[in-house]
Parts: structure tokens; C-alpha cells; sequence
């Protein structure tokens, strides 16, 4: 994306600017943005992540592979489920369990609780403030309290379902390897019907009223990775697959794709073996698994126009809401089947030499990747945990050099804008990744 | 406009999990908009920081060199001071760094400790400035959030219970884990607030509250490891979650380690 014959305005290379934005606003966490610029060209950009790091891989080593789900969840609070689930699919495949479908239908509701809770929090409160031109989502409250009305009454749906299945918003109590603490009483669940019912019809008002917003032109080809799953669209259980072909088992993740140690960042960088930088998020599950999103999901992408392959990022917020629209009629269709299970968990046999497990699930933000290592008695030995963030982090890289490359003739103000706004495509949840955004452009 | 008091959110070491119980009080949120000035959310406004704050909450551990500078900027610029959650209060699960060898914890997680500019030490708002009220839990609860803020706001005392789970649980006629299924239980030492929620999904409370006023976390301790047969290692490691760096947890913890 990188083009050297860009033409710039007369005097924009021979200026030295420093554009120095102290914090990233709307970001979950904290980073730092240091561009540098020679005769036109960008010969240096680093996305850095400067929150303090908190050792969870490191602190969870000697404990019981049972702590592992309530522990992850803390990494972060916007999406928990992704954590606990994550931990919980590895600490099973370790275990050689097999739930019965029951429990990962309500697996299923609860993910699709923090994926309304999450893409709506997102889109409509941190994100869409950005093409409005506005500084927050208060200020879209007096332009337009409906839509913030809607969004709120939306997200409020994605935490009653997280409580109802979960016990609570954020860092659920309920869920353990094997299952569930207690089975969600029937009509509690029952109770969301009609809730859910609404919130078809909404996702579809927010989907439209985002797709009338200008996006800025830009285009990446993404390497886009994402789970797979025969039956349905990917989240809480699947394979891993690349847009590129790549179809691989959840435990040979690190035989793919690698986390980088760089100085300029206490997050990890992901990328391929090859080095390449790939995409994790909606825009990746989108692009590869586009036929199993049900036929009004696809309809309303189609008619808000986007495309069978999004490739601008700034899309994400519409894809965002197509798969909230999806989620919502999953949830709906999970609500109106569910019977109380037999038992709200099946027994786990911690057997000796059941040795390690790898699990994956689809966090809002894109795959969440855990291998842990136990001891014959359930304790862990060595924890690894690839977070979505540090994934995206040398993607988000990439596209901003493209996009600080392809609008260098913009003010110091209107650049550092595009620069926050195209970070929120992503909105790295910093804090899962370790975690204050400083942007330093040197037009040298 | 000029006249509402000024609210600030900051952010220190955290999961933002309290911050957001904050955006979570969706029915409340706009008119808590409205009832005062958001001077400063990083998770929510685009707006620089500008003190001076009437209202400073303060979610995290203090982890970095740079961030127990930070702290006292926000003291001196804010007239109230709360810090929110078990990371503002008690260091988080991140101070369990601060019983481990803290060199060796770095380089099983990063491949150049010598890039990491830490802390070896995790710990809560108030080792390093004078805190006004600390609200616990992990999250906190957005209940007793909106409380803490309304109380400020009116110049009171926060209504926040400082009684045990038990309490909670015996209001709420929940039938008790431990006596009817010998489930190992910190309720008994656990400040109540976060609504019965372990007990009411029938698991044992695992503390997220940290400890309540004067706990008898030795008999407690002694209760689970000996006569549940949970042993000590594995009591040792009850105490050792979100509050582990609160100091009857921290000293139970330690007890169970000499055996
Ligand atoms: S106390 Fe718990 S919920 Fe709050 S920031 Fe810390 S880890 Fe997150
Ligand atoms: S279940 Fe736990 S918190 Fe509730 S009464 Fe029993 S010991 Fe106390």
C-alpha cells in the first residue's frame, strides 16, 4: 500500500512537523503512534503499546487448570467470554472432553451476548463518532438521540444475556471446564424472546443508518485468518483457516504464525511464519466464512453494499453490524429451542499424562489462541495465550502507514483524526494485549 | 454547562472491566451524562485532560515508574478521589507478582525483558496517594458505582455494605453452599455487594469483593484446607485471585504456603 509516486502538495516535504497526540481517545487501553517521514515518503512507522504489562501467562503457571477460565477473563473486560471459553476449549482438549451440544448451544447464546455487547459498544459509542466528525458519543446523543437510544437498549440486550447465562456482564461467574456451574433456569432464558425479537429490526436500523456515513477511500489485501466450522459461522468452536487456503487443527497455530518481541511494544507482534503482518476480526470471519451468515444477514449487507470481500477497513463498522444482526437471530433461534440440560456440566477426569491442550475462539476483535501445558495432577505448567491485538498489531501498522502516506497533504489535526480513526477500526484492546496513544509524525 | 461538577476516568493496570461498568448503566448513563460534566473517559470522549476534576475514578494497579508519577498529578488536580475495583484497591490479579521472583515472571513472558520498563511490584491507588473511597469488587458494581458517584455528588457517605457474603446470602434466602454441599466458600470473609452471584450459580464465593471488616481468614483457612480436604496449596491459591495483594488474603495465602 506503500506507493513512492505519491505527489505531494508544494512545501509538504521540506516542512518539519511534529504532531504529538497524547492519548488515543475511545481505545481500550493505551498506545503510541512515532511516524517518520523523508522527502515524502514514510520510512519509519511504529504502532506502540506502552500500557504496563501484566504477566497473566506467567502467574497462572502452578495453579489449577480449573483457575484458568476466571483468571483469563480479567485479561480483559469487553470481552471475558472470549477468555473463559478460550481456556476452557484448551483445558477440554487436554482433558479429551466432548460437551454435549446442549452446552455448546448455550455456549453459543452467551458468545453472542458479548458479540452484541462488544460490536455495538464499539460501532455506535467508539467508533461512529469518528465519521460523524464528533468528539464522543454523548455529542451523537444530542444529534441524534435515537440512534443512541437504540444502540444503548441494544447493548443493554447483550449484557442481560451474558447475565442470564453468565451470572454477570463482565467477568462471568458460570462457566467452568466441562460447563456450566448451574443450567440457566428456562424461562429466564425464554424471558429474552421477545427482547431479542426487537433486536433484529434494530441491528438493521444501526447497519443502515452507519452506511450512510463517508468512508474514506482505502484498500488493503488483507491476509484474513479466522476459525472455520463445518455447520455454521464460526465462534466458539471450529478449525483454523487463511484466506490464502491455509485449513489447519487449533494446536498447530505456532506452526503458522509466531508473536514477535519488539522494543517499540509491550504487546506482541503476530505474523506469519513467513513474517507477513494478517487480519483477525470481523472483516477476516466475514471474508471466509460469507456463505454461512444466514440469508437476511447476507441480504442486508448486500443491500447496504457491501461487498462479498471487504477490503476497506473502515467497513469493519458495517461488517460489525451484519454480524450483530446475525448474532441476534442465532440467539434467537438458540433462545427458542432451549431446554434445560440434564446436568449443567459433564465430569472432568484429571488423568495423569493428559499432558497439554490448545483452544481458539472468535473474540469480537478476532481469534484468541491458548495452549497450556499441565502436570498429572491438573496443575499448569506453561501457559501461552495469543490475544486478537497483538495479532492485528502489525496489520494496524501497515494500514496506517498507508493511510499517513496517502494523506500527508492533510493538516497536522485532520491526519492525527484519520490516524485514531483508522486505529478504532480495530480498537486493539490494548489492555488484553498488555498497555496511552502518543503520535509523533517527523516529516523530516 | 460551566457550573456541573467535572468527572474524570482514569486508567491504570487493568482489564477496563470497571471503567466499563460505568458505560454498562445503560438506562442511567445519558442521564448521568447529563447530571455532570465528562471531563475526561479515555474509554468514551476524545477530550484532553484539563484539571481541574471534581470527581476523579480511578480504575488499575499502579505497575510502572511513569504511572505513580501520573497518580499524583491526578490527586493534586481532583478535589475527590475513588478508586474503583480490586486492581485500584488491591493491586489486581497482577500482584501476585509481588511474591514471585518478578525477573523471572518478565522473561517467561517476553523474549527481551530488557525492553520492559516495570514495576516489580503491583499496588493499590492508595500505597501512593490519599484515596477518598475505595469501591471493591472485580468489577465493580454498577450499582454501587452510580451510589458512590451520587454520594460525592452530594457530599455523603457512600451507602456500600462492609458486612460479609454470609449476610448477602441469608437476605437473599440463598441456601447455603457450605453447610448443604460442602462447597468451599470465602463468602465468610468476602465483603458483600456483588449480589450473591457465585452462590446463586451454585459454586462457592471465590472473593472478587476482597475481604470484608476484621475477617477471620484463619479459621476460614483452616476450615476449607483441613476439614473440606481442599488441602493447602489449593486454599493458598483461593486467596490468591483478584485480591490477593489485600492483606488478610495476602497473609492467609502465606500461612497455607508454610505447610
Ligand atoms: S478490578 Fe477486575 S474488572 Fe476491574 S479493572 Fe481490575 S481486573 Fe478488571
Ligand atoms: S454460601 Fe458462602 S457466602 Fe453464602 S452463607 Fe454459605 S458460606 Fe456464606
Amino acid at each position: 500500500m506503500t506507493s513512492t509516486d505519491q505527489t505531494l502538495p508544494e512545501g509538504i516535504q521540506a516542512q518539519n512537523r511534529t504532531i504529538v497526540v497524547d492519548e488515543l481517545a475511545r481505545v481500550e487501553g493505551e498506545g503510541a503512534l512515532d511516524v517518520k517521514v523523508e522527502d515524502g515518503v514514510i520510512t519509519n512507522i511504529k504502532f506502540r503499546i506502552v500500557e504496563p504489562p501484566r504477566f497473566f501467562e506467567a502467574l497462572l503457571r502452578g495453579r489449577m487448570y480449573s483457575d484458568a477460565p476466571d483468571v483469563t477473563a480479567r485479561i480483559c473486560g469487553i470481552c471475558p467470554i472470549a477468555y473463559m471459553l478460550g481456556a476452557i476449549n484448551a483445558m477440554e482438549d487436554a482433558f479429551d472432553i466432548v460437551p454435549p451440544a446442549q452446552i455448546k448451544r448455550l455456549r453459543r447464546l452467551i458468545y453472542c451476548g458479548e458479540w452484541i455487547e462488544s460490536h455495538v459498544l464499539h460501532s455506535a459509542m467508539l467508533h461512529a463518532p469518528d465519521f460523524l466528525g464528533l468528539a464522543d458519543a454523548f455529542l451523537i446523543a444530542k444529534v441524534n438521540p435515537d440512534l443512541v437510544k437504540t444502540a444503548l437498549r441494544l447493548k443493554k440486550l447483550g449484557n442481560t444475556i451474558l447475565e442470564v447465562v453468565g451470572g454477570r456482564a463482565v467477568h462471568p461467574v458460570n462457566l467452568k471446564v466441562g460447563g456450566f456451574y448451574r443450567t440457566p433456569r428456562k424461562a429466564d432464558v425464554k424471558a429474552l424472546e421477545g427482547e431479542l425479537e426487537w433486536a433484529i429490526g434494530a441491528s438493521v436500523e444501526l447497519l443502515e443508518a452507519f452506511a450512510g456515513f463517508d468512508y474514506p477511500d482505502f484498500e488493503q489485501d488483507y491476509l484474513c485468518v479466522s476459525m472455520r466450522h463445518p455447520d455454521e459461522y464460526a465462534i466458539q468452536e471450529g478449525n483454523l483457516v487463511s484466506s490464502r487456503g491455509l485449513d489447519i487443527r487449533v494446536a498447530d497455530f505456532p506452526k503458522h504464525f509466531y508473536e514477535e518481541h519488539v522494543e517499540h511494544s509491550n504487546a506482541l507482534h503476530g505474523r506469519t511464519r513467513e513474517g507477513e503482518p494478517y487480519l483477525v476480526g470481523p472483516i477476516a470471519r466475514y471474508n471466509n466464512n460469507y456463505e454461512q451468515l444466514s440469508p437476511y444477514a447476507k441480504e442486508m449487507a448486500e443491500k447496504v453494499g457491501l461487498p462479498r470481500v471487504v477490503r476497506n477497513p473502515y467497513q469493519s463498522i458495517l461488517v460489525r453490524m451484519v454480524e450483530t444482526l446475525y448474532v441476534c437471530e442465532e440467539a434467537l433461534a438458540i433462545v427458542r429451542e432451549y431446554e434445560e440440560p440434564a446436568a449443567p456440566s459433564v465430569p472432568v477426569d484429571i488423568h495423569a499424562g493428559a499432558g497439554a491442550g490448545a483452544g481458539v475462539t472468535e473474540a469480537p476483535r478476532g481469534i484468541c489462541w491458548h495452549h497450556y501445558s499441565l502436570n498429572d495432577a491438573g496443575r499448569i505448567l506453561n501457559a501461552t495465550i495469543v490475544p486478537p491485538t497483538a495479532q492485528n498489531q502489525p496489520q494496524i501498522e501497515d494500514d496506517l502507514r498507508g493511510v499517513v502516506q496517502g494523506n500527508l497533504d492533510l493538516d497536522d489535526e485532520a491526519l492525527k483524526w484519520r490516524c485514531e480513526q483508522t486505529i478504532r477500526n480495530y480498537d486493539p484492546c490494548i489492555s488484553c494485549a498488555t498497555h496511552f496513544l502518543k503520535l509523533r509524525i517527523d516529516r523530516g | 454547562m460551566a457550573d456541573k461538577p467535572r468527572l474524570a476516568v482514569w486508567k491504570f493496570s487493568s482489564c477496563d472491566g470497571c471503567q466499563l461498568s460505568l458505560l454498562d448503566c445503560e438506562d442511567e448513563l445519558l442521564a448521568v451524562a447529563g447530571a455532570v460534566e465528562i471531563a475526561y473517559f479515555l474509554e468514551a470522549t476524545r477530550t484532553p485532560p484539563e484539571g481541574p476534576y471534581d470527581i476523579s475514578l480511578v480504575e488499575g494497579s499502579i505497575t510502572t515508574p511513569a504511572d505513580s508519577v501520573r497518580i499524583a498529578e491526578i490527586r493534586r488536580q481532583s478535589k475527590t478521589v475513588i478508586s474503583i475495583g480490586a486492581c485500584a484497591t488491591s493491586g489486581g490479579f497482577q500482584a501476585l507478582r509481588n511474591i514471585g521472583d518478578y525477573d523471572e515472571i518478565v522473561r517467561n513472558v517476553y523474549a527481551h525483558p530488557e525492553y520492559i520498563d516495570a514495576l516489580k511490584t503491583s499496588t493499590p491507588i492508595s500505597s501512593r496517594i490519599h484515596v477518598d473511597f475505595e469501591l471493591r469488587g472485580c468489577p465493580v458494581n454498577k450499582h454501587q458505582l452510580l451510589e458512590v458517584v451520587a454520594a460525592s455528588l452530594a457530599g455523603r457517605r457512600p451507602n456500600v455494605p462492609n458486612y460479609s457474603q454470609c449476610v448477602e446470602c441469608k437476605r437473599s434466602g440463598i441456601v447455603c453452599v457450605m453447610v448443604a454441599h460442602g462447597t468451599p466458600c470465602l463468602g465468610p470473609v468476602t465483603q458483600a455487594g456483588c449480589g450473591s452471584l457465585c452462590t446463586s450459580c451454585d459454586r462457592g464465593c471465590y472473593g472478587c469483593f476482597g475481604p470484608k471488616e476484621e475477617a477471620n481468614t484463619r479459621s476460614l483457612g483452616k476450615r476449607i484446607s483441613e476439614d473440606f480436604g481442599v488441602g493447602h496449596r489449593a486454599t493458598a491459591d483461593m486467596f490468591r485471585t483478584f485480591n490477593a495483594g489485600a492483606e488478610p488474603f495476602r497473609r492467609e495465602a502465606l500461612r497455607h504456603d508454610e505447610h
